[in-house]
Parts: C-alpha cells; structure tokens; sequence
C-alpha cells in the first residue's frame, strides 16, 4: 500500500516562500499530475516528497509511514529526473541495475529485472551502449527504466518529457501512460504541459504561487474551474473572461448581453471557453478581428465588450475581418468567478 | 573569419603590430611562418640544454660547440655520482609527493563544498584562496623557517612541503571546484534515490567522472613542487631538493654539471606536462580567475 | 539530504592549513622586519636601506618587471591570436605553446646559461657567421646590461606561455559573433582587435597582468643562474641576508619591500582595468 499523505507541508528558501501550507493526499497506484506554471513549487513539492529538499514545516507520509526525516533511500521511491541523470560512466544495463545492486540483490535476480525493464521500455538492443551514445529520447526511457526495475512503492517523475522535441514527446506520453498504468505503482508526475497532464492523470492537483489551488479528475478540472487561474491555464486557447455588472437579483450584464447568474456577489467575471461559443441570434455582439483556419476548426477572434474573445467556430463557416457576428454561448458551459478572490461562484 | 595575425615573434622586442593581413597567400604564408618561428623559439633553447647534457663533459666546456648531441653520458654520469645529487633528486620526489598528496587531500574536500553548498563564510574562504594568488608565497618561508626550527620540521622533506602545499592549495581548490561543478548534481541525487548514501554516491558516481581530472591536477601539483627553488633554497640544508642543490651550488659547480642538472630538472616537468596536456589549458584558465 | 555541517567540516582542513601556514607567518613577516629584542624598530628596514645593494636591487627588479610584463604582454596577445585563428594542428602548436609552463626559473635560467655562456651556443653561431673570432664574455661582471638583457631573454621566453594560457582561455569565452558584427560595421583587422577583443579581454587581462607582474618581482633563480650575484634583485637580495649573512629581519624587511610593491601594482591594475558594472560577457 502506497499512498502518500501531505500535511501542512511549507517550504522557505531564505525570504521566498516557495509553498504555503501544502495539503494533498494520493491514493495507492494513483496517477497524479502536480500542474502549473514555472515557479509555482511543483518541482519543489516532488522533491520533498523524494527527500531531496526537507520542509521547512509539515509532514510527509508514504505508506503510512513518516518519511519527511527519512533520506531518499529509505521511502521505497524511485525518480526520473528533468535531465535523465543517466550515469554517462556506466552501460544501459549498468544504470538500470544501479539501484538493484545497491539492494544487493541477487545476480540473477538483477539480470532479470534489467532485461524485463529494458524490453518495456522497447531499449534491449542498447543495453551495451554508453549513455553519450544515446539520443535524448533513447536516454528518457533508459531513466524510466532505471526507476521502473526498482519496483518502487512510488515513482516521482519531474518534467521527465520536457526536454523531447513535440513529436516524440506526444509518442512517449502514450508509452509512459501504458507502462505505468500496468505496473500498477503509485506515480506523482510534475508538468508545466497541460495536455500532458490532462493526458496522463487519474487527477490534477492545479498549482499556483505555492498553493494548491484545485485537485480533480482532468475533466472536472476543465469543467469546472475552482479559480480564475485553473480556468485562464487550462484549455488551448484559453478561456475567455469579461466582467459583469449587476443588473438585478440573478441578473448580469456581460458587454450588452443580459444573463441569468448567481444571485450573491458584488463584482463578478463572466468566463466561458472558445469552443463553447456557438453563433446564433441573442449572442455577444462580436467584430472579427482575426480568423485562423486552423484545418479541423477555424479559430476567431473578435473583440466584445472592449475585449478580444476567441472562439472555436466551424470550419465551414464564412467570415472574414471586420464581419459582425452574434456570439451565443452555452448556457451550461458558463462559468463565474469572483472578481475579487478569483474563486468561482 | 581572420584576425589580426601575424606579430612579430622570436623575443624582438621591437612588437609593433603588422597590418591587416587578408587570407590571401601572402597573409597565410606570413601566418604560418610566425607560427613555425614561434614554435623553434620555444624549443630550440630546450634541444640546446639537451645538446650539453648528452655531452661529455670536456664538449660542454669546449668551443665552439657542435649542435648536435654526441650522445655521449659523461655528463649525465658525472651528474649522477656528484656527492648529494643522489640525495637531491630522492628529495624533490619525496616533497612533491607530499605536496600532491597534502594538497588534494586538503584541496579536494574544499573544492567539493564550494561547487555544492552555499554556506556563510564561502565568501571569506573564497578570498583567502584568491589572497594566497596576490602573495608571493615563496617569501612565507622566511618566517616559517622559524616555527620550523622550533617544531623540528627544520630541514625536512615534511616542512618544505608544508610551504609548497600552500603554494598548491589554490590550484587544487580552485580545480576540483570547476571539476565538480560540471558533474551535475542530478546525478547525484539520482544516486541518492537509489540506495545510495551520500558517501556512496559521491564514490560510484562523481569520482569516476572527475578522476581524470584529479589525477592531472596531482601531477600539476607535483610539478608546482618540483620546481620551486626559493623556499627550498632557504629552508633546506642537509636534505636539499634539487633546485636548492643548484641553487647552492652554481658559484662553483662546473658548468657540465649544471646543465646535467637542468636535464634533470626539466625532462620530467616535459614528460609530465605531455601527460597532462589536454587539462593544461582548462587547469591555468581556471586557475587563474 | 542537507547535513547541514558537512561544508563547514569538508572546508575545515584546508582554512585550518592555511590559516596556520599562510595568514599567521604572512602578518610574521611584518613584525619580524620591525621588531628586535629591544621591541618594535626600524634598525631592520634602516640596515637594508642604508646597504650598498639595496638601491640597486630595488631598481634592477622594477626595471626588470618594467621591460619584461609589456614584452610578454604583446607576445602572448599575438601567441594567443595566433592560436584562436588556428584550425588544423591547433593541438599541438598550443602544446608547444605552453611548454614552458613546466619550466622552473632555475631551468630557464640554465637553459640560456647555455647559450650566453662564454663556450656557449650563442657564440658558436657568431664565430660559425665570422661575425667574432674569439668568444665573447657576455656574462661577464663588467657587462651588467647583458646579464639584464640574458635575463629579460630567459623570463620573456619562460613565462610568456603562462600570460599566453591565460589570455587564449580568455579569448574562447569571447562568442564569435561580436567579431563578425565588427567585420559587417566595416571595421578592419586591427580595429577589431583592439576595439573589440582586447576590451573584453580585460578581466583576463587583468588575471593575467597581476599574476606576472608579481612573479617578475619574484625573479630569484634565473638571475643567479646567469649573474651569479653581479645583478642584484630584491629576491636574491633576501635569499642572501637570510642564508648567508644569517640576518631573519633584513631579510624580512626585504620581503616587506617586495609585498610593498606587489600590492601596489595590484591595486594599480584592479584599477587601471576595472569592467564598468554591467559591461561583461
């Protein structure tokens, strides 16, 4: 049983705060995604959670065990690093043995596990080669590998896709993806890449300036946005936002449009994403700015209210700059957030 | 993409600069004849001593001399047996070993908690690194003569080391920081998480990667130690290196004995610079910053 | 895994070493040279002011340090220009290069013993020319200037290579780019070298600059492999009041004298080629 509990956990370098007060629990051979923007603690929470950084408060529990105090060694992880950490002084089958040779395992026994390892990750061939013999994506895998064959209770993955050019990033993704899910282990996996996190995860916990700021199922998040910053980071292209004014119990005006909304609230924004807009009468008066056929959907931008909205129209649909467009969107898909806190309402 | 090139070479003092000189055949041949007068500038004085070392001892002293060694050992013999070379030359082993040895040993850690750790006070030993640069160390051995004689380490091997140590301290310090600074700390924290202790991983993992550069950092410390001759001058008597020998001795020894003497002092700093010649440059550079 | 001790204990032996043998008998040099059994004095520092050889000490070594760190200056630049232009064999002529680098000054010193030598090679290639017909005594004591000049000959073809080392170090962390941009505004060779290399050279320049000029100060070995004792220098000067005439505190009041100038010259250059703020690579 692998399940990691966070309580309480803060972290200061000097005067910079980088977490505040962390509180995140992962279930056993769940998958979940840390996301968010650079600077925003998730790297720094993963390695405290590995044992590479110690909290300046709170605890770490893996397994029903309190680790914060214990060094990497002795929690039962295994990590991938951003930059692979391939020991370029030893083989493929070298690295990949490393930490089962640490164990003193039995010969055999490591040979095995190597090989088993090295055939998931499709690396067999190279189990002879040098790391500077290996191309980046070549050396990911042989990382993934070396964390794998420890069969850990808990593997800690950061950025381990980043540094891959986009195809073979997107190829990984759905290697990685199928690897973990059969080894059934517990995997916290850091991103700044929404689409991987969306991709990858059982649930994303969403972070921002040291905080966590929402935990949910990839498509809950998407949904339903606990925050303006949840809502504006996730979604290609981004979400669309303009303020309201109150116009009556329930009532808000959005740019001339008047529509049914939560009846508390001072100053509230109105949010709805691109694809959610659809043109038909009663909508946003819109004129178009920008239109981007994009192949599948065609991408507008027009100005409403003052603002440039984004909408993901058919790609069927004629228009051009400087047309007027009625800009309807779904009446379930809306979304409100204080203007104040950014909380949604 | 060219340069100015070509400045007049072979010790002229007169070094005003060339114009420009274009990638034209007449540039190129002015470039690489300044090359090749440099580089016979540098090694002719070297095959020189040579000639005389391989001499016998009546050619050393004859005139005119023949440029080319007659590869007769007299010399070198002569040399060889002179009462106190023997002695001399284990002695200057003997001390630059020591220095080799005290200096990583001291220098190494040192070097490691630079690269690693942000700590109060790495300013101030910083600058006590960089002071020792500024400071003509041979001169500490006048003082140092002092607590020698009171300590017993007067005359020895040990308290000569002692001086050239500080002499190589900043080297070493300055080249295992630059040495460990370019392993990456994911490495070893890789290794931490899997199963290694610190002592560990810094065993299996950064020492393999560094070691080449530790070991021609060791000869750069020797060679520091061999060479010096101030200190050993004044703080040897009985147990003299091999420059301080020279050195005591050049009013009256004869002048075979004294190139013998030079052979010997330089072809083992030749041998050991060729051995070390690819961290020459990324050694000094450092070094010197 | 922070221990957070474990710097403090790895920097530990090495502060404790130099502490011990660097600081403590640096500031002993200053008190050896002023104090006596009669408690502080300047007997010392009048003793070797008033020698007959002080004056000529201390002109021969800056006159020396003078001559010899602009001379290897303009050689290394261009050792180092070479080097940097240098495609094929650029390995082995940079090995070369720096073949002096292992060379003690003794070696040097010896090394153009050789050659100056009353039987030496300098005057078999004059007689082999019908330039002389007889052996010149170059290193004789009546001809101090040539003794001076063998010197300047031995350190210039010595130590050179380590200000060349420094500089090509210096000059690799130069991107490429800002001399092409130079090329394209429509400067010249020289103009390039001058304007553009040389000013961004200057923190190597400095290193560079400081490091030899206090090893000129230094000079001790070459001049007595040479001279014998015909060319006094302040190093060779403290070597004999401290070994010979057996006198700790002239010796170190010469040592006073040599940190004196070393410092002042240090200072003069950390000046002299200060990089405004902002304005490095």
């Amino acid at each position: 049983m692998a399940e990691i509990v966070i309580k309480g956990v803060a972290k200061s370098f000097g005067a910079f705060q980088a977490l505040h007060s962390i509180d995140l629990a992962v279930a056993d051979r769940e998958f979940m995604v840390l996301l968010g923007p650079s600077g925003c603690g998730k790297t720094t929470l993963l390695r405290i959670v590995a044992g590479l950084e110690t909290p300046s408060a709170g605890e770490v529990w893996i397994g029903g065990r309190r680790v914060d105090r214990l060094p990497p060694r002795e929690r039962g992880i295994a990590m991938v690093f951003q930059n692979y950490a391939v020991f370029p002084h030893l083989t493929v089958f070298e690295n990949i043995a490393f930490g089962l040779r640490m164990q003193r395992l039995p010969r055999e026994t490591i040979r095995e596990r190597v090989r088993r390892t090295a055939a998931l990750m499709h690396i067999e061939q190279l189990l002879d080669r040098y790391s500077g013999q290996l191309s980046g994506g070549q050396r990911q895998r042989v990382a993934v590998a070396r964390a794998l064959a420890m069969e850990p209770d808990v593997i800690l993955m950061d950025e381990p896709l980043s540094n891959l050019d986009a195809l073979l990033r997107l190829e990984m993704r759905a290697e990685l993806k199928g690897v973990l899910e059969a080894s059934e282990t517990t995997t916290v996996y850091v991103t700044h890449d929404q689409v991987e996190a969306m991709s990858l995860a059982d649930r994303i916990a969403v972070m921002n300036e040291g905080r966590i700021v929402q935990v949910s199922t990839p498509v809950d998040i998407y949904r339903n946005p606990a925050a303006r910053f949840v809502g504006s980071f996730i979604g290609n292209p981004p979400m669309n936002f303009i303020t309201a004014s109150r116009a009556g119990p329930g009532e808000w005006d959005v740019a001339g449009l008047r529509l049914t909304g939560p009846e508390a609230g001072e100053r509230l924004e109105f949010a709805v994403r691109p694809e959610d807009l659809e043109v038909g009468p009663g909508g946003f008066q819109a004129a178009v700015r920008v239109v981007e056929p994009l192949g599948p959907h065609t991408l507008v931008t027009a100005e409403v209210g003052g603002r440039l909205f984004r909408a993901v129209l058919d790609s069927d649909l004629a228009v051009g700059p400087g047309d007027e467009l009625s800009l309807l969107p779904k009446a379930d898909r809306v979304r409100w957030f204080d203007a104040e806190t950014g909380e949604a309402v | 993409m060219r340069r100015s090139g070509a400045r007049r070479a072979a010790g002229a003092r007169n070094d005003a600069p060339r114009a420009v000189v274009g990638s034209g055949p007449a540039g190129r041949f002015l470039f690489g004849a300044s090359v090749v007068l440099l580089c016979v500038w540098v090694l002719v004085p070297i095959y020189l001593l040579l000639v005389n070392a391989l001499s016998s001892p009546q050619e050393v002293t004859g005139f005119p001399k023949r440029f080319v060694p007659s590869f007769d050992f007299g010399s070198i013999r002569f040399f060889a047996s002179f009462a106190g070379v023997a002695q001399a030359l284990w002695n200057s082993i003997a001390v630059a070993a020591l220095t080799m040895v005290m200096s990583l040993g001291l220098g190494a850690p040192a070097g490691y908690a630079l690269s690693r750790f942000e700590f109060p006070g790495k300013e101030w030993f910083r600058m006590i690194v960089v002071m020792t640069r500024a400071f003509p160390l041979p001169l500490l051995a006048l003082p140092l003569a002092i607590f020698f004689i009171r300590t017993g380490l007067d005359d020895t091997a040990l308290g000569l080391a002692v001086v050239h140590t500080v002499l190589a301290i900043p080297f070493a310090t300055l080249i295992t920081f630059s040495l460990f600074s370019g392993v990456p700390l994911e490495l070893e924290e890789a290794a931490w998480t899997l199963g290694c202790t610190r002592w560990q991983a810094f065993r299996k993992v950064v020492l393999p990667l560094v070691l080449p550069g530790i070991a021609a950092s060791a000869v750069f410390a020797f060679i520091v130690s061999w060479n010096e001759v101030f200190a050993a001058a004044v703080l040897t008597v009985q147990n003299r290196t091999l420059p301080a020998f020279l050195v005591q001795s050049l009013n009256v020894s004869p002048l075979h004995l004294k190139f013998a003497g030079g052979a010997a002092l330089v072809v083992p700093a030749l041998v050991f610079i060729f051995a070390v010649r690819r961290y020459l440059f990324a050694m000094w550079g450092i070094a010197s910053r | 895994m922070r221990a957070k001790a474990l710097p403090y204990l790895l920097v530990l032996p090495a502060t404790l070493f130099l502490l011990v043998f660097f600081v403590y008998p640096a500031l002993q040099i200053g008190v050896l040279a002023v104090s006596g059994p009669e408690g502080l004095t300047l007997r010392h520092l009048q003793t070797m002011a008033g020698h007959w050889k002080f004056g000529p000490a201390l002109r021969w070594t800056l006159l020396l340090a003078a001559v010899v760190v602009p001379v290897q200056l303009a050689l290394a630049l261009g050792m180092a220009s070479i080097v940097d232009r240098l495609k094929a064999g650029r390995d082995t002529v940079l090995y070369v290069f720096a073949i002096p680098l292992g060379l003690s000054d003794l070696a040097a010193g010896i090394i153009w013993l050789a050659i100056f030598e009353q039987s030496g090679f300098l005057n078999s290639v004059l007689l082999h020319l019908g330039v002389i017909e007889r052996p010149v005594l170059f290193l004789g004591y009546q001809n101090v200037w040539v003794i001076f000049l063998a010197v300047v000959l031995a350190e210039v073809w010595r130590a050179t290579a380590i200000v060349m080392v420094i500089l090509v170090s210096g000059m690799g962390l130069i991107p490429k780019e800002y001399d092409e941009a130079g090329q394209v505004f429509g400067a010249s060779a020289w103009q390039r070298f001058t304007r553009i290399t040389l000013p961004l050279l200057r923190p190597s320049l400095q290193s560079a600059l400081i490091l030899r000029t206090l090893n000129a100060f230094e000079v001790f070995a070459v001049v007595i492999a040479l001279g014998g004792t015909t060319l006094p220098v302040l190093m060779g000067e403290t070597y004999q009041w401290q070994f010979m005439l057996r006198d700790r505190n002239v010796a170190a009041a010469y040592a006073l004298v040599i940190l004196g100038i070393s410092v002042a010259s240090t200072l003069f250059y950390l000046r002299a080629l200060r990089v405004p703020r902002g304005a490095t690579l």
